[in-house]
């Protein structure tokens, strides 16, 4: 691929991405009315927000240092660098000899860990408090989350996610398999406690002593929480897109070709809601796990993983 | 190939030493440092050329050590960690010339120092049994005088003096007790002779002198259970003494174990690897939580460090195991990776102690409660720490990512194999990998969020001010260190290959040698960390240019400004309100509290008038170590007890202890007869 | 949760939010600035909990102010405007003071209920500092004690012109 496709295939994305993300906040928002009775606010409301959000003032605890500043910024970075070499719309996303799955995940991780650094910089108990359990969260999902590549890579032989999601296209049998099925099921928890979404955290909960991720931004105002916004949106985004593309791989684009390309689009955009309109009709049914009982949900999802990598490992 | 550069080494070392002991005050500490320079500069050129050329760089003499004579032999794999150990020693010793005012200028400090560098730097070079032992116990000893140099003011320096001198010298007598079976059955001390030789020892004394030598190695490199002493030496001992014990000495743990394991040995059964695994698996998980819960800086960068060597024995265990199964390709990428995490190590983890020595001087405290604020304060420091946090917590682009992404390729590809043991080490490998970098990552989040962001919670905080520039220079360069191999790690790769090569038979790179992207040789495995890391640079800047342009032109107030926190509206709000680095801890606390019981104690006193005014209440949760209080002080205890009953053999007349020394004769003499 | 139920809820849902007109002239001014988007930071200053119940009912299934553009938020700091009710009590003046501070700008301040605007029924207390005009600068006022549901989205609506 000519370095010039590379770029624009790496844009595209992006800016899938990038505008995806907040409909699909405004898409989980109006199924969550929808099954409460409700109207609900129309699908590009999160953009509105965004938009006015920028002309608001910025605002800054007054002995806060630059890391409170760049907590958001690297947030939105590590999250666009994400999606422009996740095979999420074509299975040759540009310089995919780095479409580690290994990496990805890493690289995300270099965002929570910057907003967890500038919660603590507000100088406020609640920062420290989301800060605290953000990160106490992430460090036990972690264990689930990379054993559940190792299941997945087991298989493959490699762990570069495009070459995972390549063999799940050329053989289907790979999918159905139970390893897949276990380490996927694993995969799932850890994105609804990545991403901060129920039972692990209420997204749009008022009481501060029972926030995750809300804590770690109840400071930003403005532009800053503009970014905060959307870079948790694009990580729900990619990490759902991830997903499905190991789940249901059909509709990627596998040829080069601006036919194909744009027929890619458009099959992650359509799989990406089903996937967030689920996860959100599962919200409305499930009440928030308190807080000491997150170890075990975590610790579940950790089984699975170990049962998919085993059962990998026996199947081969 | 001219072994001048041994020869440097070592007399710029003796130079340095008698420096540090004889020259006045005024130039005492340059003095040393610059001939120190002069000694590891000599070192990295002997060990580069050694692992250009693959030959070994040999220098032999019965002059200077009376009975057994020099025998010193640089060998690829020794090399890797004389280029370590110079690294972090130049650095280290740049910091320290302006660390020296604060009491550590003294005699037996400089010469114990440039002692303790020239040690460890010829510690990998030595070729026969008595010329590692001697060396060996120079660098304890040096060490030892290095924890010892604050011991007039602080009782817990001298109580982790006696600590580290007592489980050193354990450690000591178990590789030698290792060597001298070795060396006896070989009929000479020289490794090279003992290497041929100790195939024919039956395989139980092989067994035994491999588990004699894990053990004292390990307990050198801080595995637990042999790991007691470390965060009570890294702690106490002065900013750069601990950079360079926990960047450097550590390290010869693992070389010890290379060394036995591999080169004396010849390699082993599948249950040594399995073994040396296990320990890697229980340092890793216990030094991970111990970091996560710790409040003291100091202690948890020592932890840290135990945690970071059981990773390394994690690769090192899998290594063995995997070239035990015939898996060579994955074996010598979990070499690699051992030895890359060991050099990473190394520059982090020397960088996180220099840093936290300019705090605990800038503030005179280590007890992150006490600490906040310093961000604004040192912005210098600060920058520092979290180059050297975000690195150890294995984050792109820093050089920690590196090593934990080949260590993780490596136990991915030796899993196609149907030995269960693998299969199980494996998966438990990888289970303890995932969770320890995320133990990790609380645990240094907390120290960079608790101890320099937010605001200052003591006087000492907000008094404090930036160190001196030469100390801001010794620790940058190893932070500009960790930038560099996080970007090249292409660089040492190609040396550390070398050096696994000899230890295992193979090697890593790919034919195509490319300087952006590493490829795993003959595996799937491909990673660019150079691509990463400028993707993160370029969108990074365009995303905060982005947002000052937007802001700029969309807002009617442009500006940024400054208020007071939220706090809901409360109308008192102290710095004290914020987390402290005990509550960040009490979740990762609360779900491993089985493991670090702490003990708890709430103390409520009442106002004289009645029981039911409370005037105040204290709530106490000490966390010690949870293998020291249960294994080693009823081990004390015991010792304790047996000594006593021993005193009353003392009992002060001159005719009993004739009698003794009659009795003595007369069973020696039955004895030999 | 089982599937019967999701599938129930599905299938037998009725949508009970009735349909709301809007005049055309109740536009604010500073509806420009917000671009259909306002987020409320309400504070209850001294007042009963009449008004809180019609704020619930005005973002509940029958009223939805949602579906306007209009969300409640936890911090002042995401906030557009104060939702202040009740009268303003002597120990609510501080905070309410520092969360209007809170605020970034452009920020505007509605007062709900007819506590709010003068007292109402609590006027002379002992507790009671005075209204919320006495300590805020107030943009807009919803008259009622308490407000209908559909007299607060009116007001929210021409602020967010949806």
């Amino acid at each position: 691929m000519s370095v010039f496709a590379a770029i624009v295939v790496g844009l595209v994305q992006i800016v899938v991405v990038l505008v995806g993300g907040p409909l699909l906040l405004g898409v989980m928002r109006k199924v969550r009315s929808v099954l409460e009775g409700r109207r609900g606010a129309s699908i590009v409301q999160p953009l509105r927000d965004l938009r006015k959000l920028v002309t608001k003032q910025r605002l800054r605890p007054n002995e806060a240092s630059w890391v409170f500043a760049f907590g958001p910024v690297i947030l939105v970075s590590t999250a666009v660098v994400v999606a422009g070499l996740a095979p999420l719309v074509t299975t040759r996303p540009p310089f995919s000899v780095s479409s580690d799955f290994f990496a990805l995940v890493f690289v995300l991780l270099l965002g929570s860990v910057f907003l967890a650094l500038s919660a603590l910089d507000t100088g406020t108990p609640f920062g420290g408090m989301g800060s605290s359990r953000a990160m106490t969260v992430g460090a036990l999902a972690e264990p689930a989350l990379l054993v559940a590549i190792l299941a997945m890579a087991i298989p493959a032989h490699t762990s570069n996610l495009a070459t995972l999601v390549r063999a799940g296209l050329a053989h289907p049998e790979l999918i159905a398999s139970p390893a897949r099925i276990l380490a996927l099921g694993s995969f799932l928890i850890v994105i609804l406690a990545e991403s901060g979404r129920l039972p692990v955290d209420n997204p749009s909960t008022h009481l501060e002593l029972t926030m995750i991720h809300e804590a770690m931004v109840l400071e930003y105002a403005g532009p800053d929480l503009a970014l905060t916004t959307l870079g948790e949106s694009m990580r729900l985004v990619l990490l759902l897109g991830m997903l499905v593309n190991l789940v249901a791989p059909w509709g990627i684009a596998n040829q080069a070709g601006p036919l194909w390309f744009a027929l890619g689009c458009a099959v992650l955009v359509a799989k990406v809601t089903v996937a967030g309109t689920a996860i959100a009709v599962f919200e409305v049914f499930t009440a928030k796990l308190r807080l000491f009982r997150l170890p075990e949900l975590l610790a579940g999802g950790f089984v699975l993983a170990l049962l998919g990598a085993v059962t990998a490992v026996v199947t081969r | 190939m001219s072994n001048a550069p041994l020869i440097v080494t070592g007399v710029a070392g003796l130079a340095a030493t008698i420096a540090g002991g004889a020259l006045p005050r005024r130039v005492r500490v340059w003095g040393a440092t610059l001939l120190t320079w002069v000694s590891c500069a000599a070192a990295i050129v002997g060990a580069v050329d050694v692992l250009r050329h693959g030959d070994s760089l040999i220098l032999r003499s019965s002059q200077f050590i009376p009975f057994t004579g020099v025998n010193l032999a640089l060998k690829p794999l020794g090399s890797v960690f004389v280029i370590a150990t110079a690294v972090v020693a130049v650095a280290s010793t740049l910091y320290w010339t302006g660390y020296a005012k604060h009491g550590f200028s003294t005699r037996s400090a400089s010469a114990a120092m440039a002692l303790f560098v020239t040690s460890m730097l010829l510690v990998p070079a030595a070729a026969s049994v008595s010329t590692f032992l001697i060396l060996w116990e120079l660098m304890a000893l040096s060490s030892l005088l290095l924890v010892l140099t604050d011991q007039a003011r602080r009782e817990e320096a001298r109580s982790a003096a006696q600590w580290y001198a007592v489980m050193t010298h354990v450690g000591a007598a178990a590789i030698l007790l290792a060597l001298v079976i070795l060396s006896t059955h070989a009929g000479s001390q020289s490794f090279d002779a003992i290497a041929l030789h100790s195939r024919q020892l039956p395989s139980g004394v092989r067994a035994t002198v491999f588990l004699l030598a894990v053990a004292g190695f390990g307990s050198k490199a801080g595995a637990v259970p042999f790991h007691v002493w470390l965060p009570k030496a890294h702690a106490e001992a002065p900013g750069p003494a601990s950079a360079l014990m926990s960047g450097a000495m550590v390290n010869l743990g693992i070389y010890g174990i290379l060394l036995v394991g591999d080169q004396l040995l010849g390699g082993g059964p599948v249950w040594w690897w399995l073994v040396v695994m296990a320990l890697g698996v229980v340092s890793a998980l216990f030094g991970a939580l111990y970091a996560a819960t710790s409040t003291d800086l100091k202690r948890l960068l020592a932890y840290s460090t135990s945690d970071n060597m059981g990773l390394i024995l994690i690769a090192l265990g899998a290594s063995g195991l995997f070239a035990a199964n015939g898996n060579h390709a994955a074996s010598s990428v979990a070499l690699v990776a051992g030895l890359l995490m060991m050099l990473n190590h190394s520059v982090f983890k020397s960088t996180l102690f220099l840093a936290a020595g300019s705090v605990q001087m800038a503030t005179g405290s280590r007890n992150l409660d006490r600490l906040g604020g310093l961000m604004r304060r040192m912005p210098v420091t600060g920058a520092i720490f979290l180059v050297g946090a975000l690195s150890v917590s294995a984050l792109p682009p820093f050089n920690g990512f590196i090593g934990e992404w080949l260590l993780f390729q490596g136990l991915l590809h030796g899993l196609p194999t149907t030995s269960t043991a693998i299969v199980i080490a494996v998966l438990v490998g990888v289970g303890a990998l995932a969770l320890t970098s995320g133990l990790t990552v609380v645990a240094f989040v907390k120290a960079t969020g608790v101890g320099f962001l937010g605001r200052a919670r003591s006087d000492e905080a907000i008094l404090a001010s930036e160190v001196p520039r030469v100390m801001q220079l010794g620790a940058g360069l190893l932070a500009m260190l960790c930038v560099l191999l996080g970007l090249l790690p292409m660089l040492v790769l190609g040396a550390l290959d070398r050096a696994a090569r000899s230890v295992t038979g193979t090697s890593i790179q790919s034919p195509v040698r490319g300087w952006s992207a590493l490829h795993l040789h003959g595996l799937h495995g491909v990673i660019a960390p150079l691509l990463l890391a400028a993707g993160l640079v370029v969108v990074t800047a365009l995303a905060g240019a982005s947002r000052r342009r937007a802001h700029r032109s969309a807002s009617p107030y442009p500006d940024l400004r400054s208020t007071d926190p939220w706090a809901s509206g409360r109308q008192l709000q102290t710095p004290r309100m914020q987390y402290t680095a005990t509550s960040y801890a009490e979740p990762v606390q609360r779900v491993f509290d089985d493991v670090i019981r702490p003990a708890r104690d709430v103390d409520v006193s009442h106002a004289a008038e009645s029981r039911y005014y409370i005037e105040r209440i204290s709530y106490y949760s000490t966390s010690d170590d949870l293998i020291e209080r249960k294994l080693y002080r009823p081990f004390i205890a015991i010792v304790r007890w047996w000594g006593e009953r021993a005193r009353s053999l003392q009992n002060g007349s001159v005719h009993r202890y004739l009698a003794y020394g009659l009795f003595a004769l007369v069973v020696i003499l039955a004895v030999i007869a | 949760m089982t599937i019967r139920t999701v599938l129930q809820a599905l299938v037998h849902r009725q949508r009970v939010t009735e349909d709301l007109k809007m005049a055309s002239s109740t536009r604010s001014p500073s509806a420009v600035s917000l671009h259909g988007s306002l987020q409320l930071r309400h504070v209850d200053a001294g007042s009963c909990n009449g008004c809180e119940m019609e704020i619930n009912s005005a973002f509940g299934p029958v009223y939805d102010a949602e579906r306007f553009g209009v969300r409640l938020v936890a911090s002042p700091r995401h906030a557009d405007a104060l939702l202040v009710t009740g009268p303003v009590t002597k120990n609510m003046v501080g905070p309410l003071l520092k969360t209007f501070e809170a605020l970034p700008e452009p920020r505007l301040v509605i007062s709900l209920g007819d506590c709010a605007h003068d007292c109402g029924v609590f006027r002379g207390g002992y507790g009671v500092e005075g209204a919320v005009d006495d300590v805020l600068a107030v943009d807009v006022h919803v008259a009622g004690c308490p407000p209908h549901p559909e007299a607060i989205i009116e007001a929210l609506r021409s602020l967010t012109g949806q």
